[in-house]
């Protein structure tokens, strides 16, 4: 096989992915280092819609428009709400990052340490591709007739997995009613009462 | 170890280490919660990470998006991309409900700042 054109394919994904990761990397120092939250919360929109863009190249497609519209839609929707209620500057704070940097970078060294046991990026003998997954990947048209992998397995084989979670949907839109709708109650009382 | 079959690791680490040290090191509640989102993604990133097929030395059929289609035979691991959907959707419902703890907290404090509501408590 001719080297030049065989190794094209390999060769694009990891360009791709290098270079929006370490887009990701610098978004995530703005991240840390700003302190006027309404920036903080347009820079994290930014952040998940590159991280959308690495689960493109990582061939995670379903997960791809999942974080397009849920991480940089509705949770920077969320986000931007709760900072107009409840103020845009973040304090500076009384102690110095020493402490909490230490702590990171000991913990970081440690995590970092155990990436030397990963295996390879991208080989197809990895041990998380030969156990479980082959079967899916083989059976899962007869079986089910859907040509989307995720989806057989999300709304066939788990079906009851994905009613669960339309109940913790369900269960943390009455939390956040519980918790905001009281407090119109209140206001209308206090108002009654005035 | 080489650089481009680990740099994926690498900075999923380095993201979840940007967001445990926000969670630590500031004082706003709100972001505290930006945070644990980013740590969130880069424990996502590492699982995605590890779903990828891509075959070396090959033009065409080298590990593809879990779809099926004629003529391929590599696919990437769906597995992965299941889970993380669902760890997708758990994000945003905790992210939804802590936020609005944090709206009811300014109401009860003033403030979303630990400090001043630690004063307060205090007082």
């Amino acid at each position: 096989m001719d080297q030049g054109q065989g190794k094209g394919p390999r060769l694009i994904t990891a360009v791709h992915d290098i270079l929006l990761l370490t887009l990701l990397l610098v978004t995530t120092v703005a991240v840390v280092r700003l302190r006027n939250l309404v920036a903080v919360v347009m820079l994290l929109g930014l952040y998940s819609l590159l991280m959308a863009a690495v689960w493109l190249v990582l061939d995670a497609v379903d997960v791809a428009f999942t974080e397009a519209a849920v991480g940089a839609g509705i949770t920077t929707f969320l986000l931007l709400a709760a900072v107009l209620l409840t103020g845009q500057e973040e304090k500076p704070p009384r102690r110095g990052p020493i402490g909490p940097l230490l702590i990171v970078a000991a913990t970081g060294a440690v995590l970092l340490y155990a990436t030397a046991d990963m295996p390879p990026f991208g080989a197809p003998d990895n041990p998380i591709h030969r156990h479980v997954a082959p079967y899916y990947i083989d059976r899962s048209l007869d079986e089910t007739g859907v040509p989307n992998m995720v989806t057989a397995v999300l709304a066939s084989y788990r079906g009851y997995d994905t009613l669960g979670e339309t109940t913790v949907i369900f269960t943390a839109g009455v939390a956040v009613l519980v918790l905001l709708g009281g407090r119109r109650r209140r206001e209308d009382e206090i108002e009654e009462d005035e | 170890m080489d650089v481009i079959g680990h740099y994926n690791y690498w900075v999923s680490i380095v993201l979840m280490m940007a967001g445990f040290y926000m969670v630590i090191a500031s004082a706003n509640l709100v972001k505290k919660l930006v945070g644990l989102n980013v740590f969130q993604t880069a424990v996502f990133l590492l699982y995605i990470t590890m779903s990828k097929v891509s075959v070396p030395d090959c033009a065409i059929d080298c590990g593809t998006a879990p779809i099926f289609k004629e003529g391929f035979t590599v696919y990437s691991n769906p597995l992965p991309s299941v889970l993380i959907l669902t760890a997708i959707v758990v994000s945003v419902s905790t992210t939804a409900v802590a936020l609005a703890i944090i709206v009811r907290i300014k109401e009860a404090y003033g403030s979303v700042e630990e400090d001043e509501m630690l004063r307060r408590d205090g007082e």
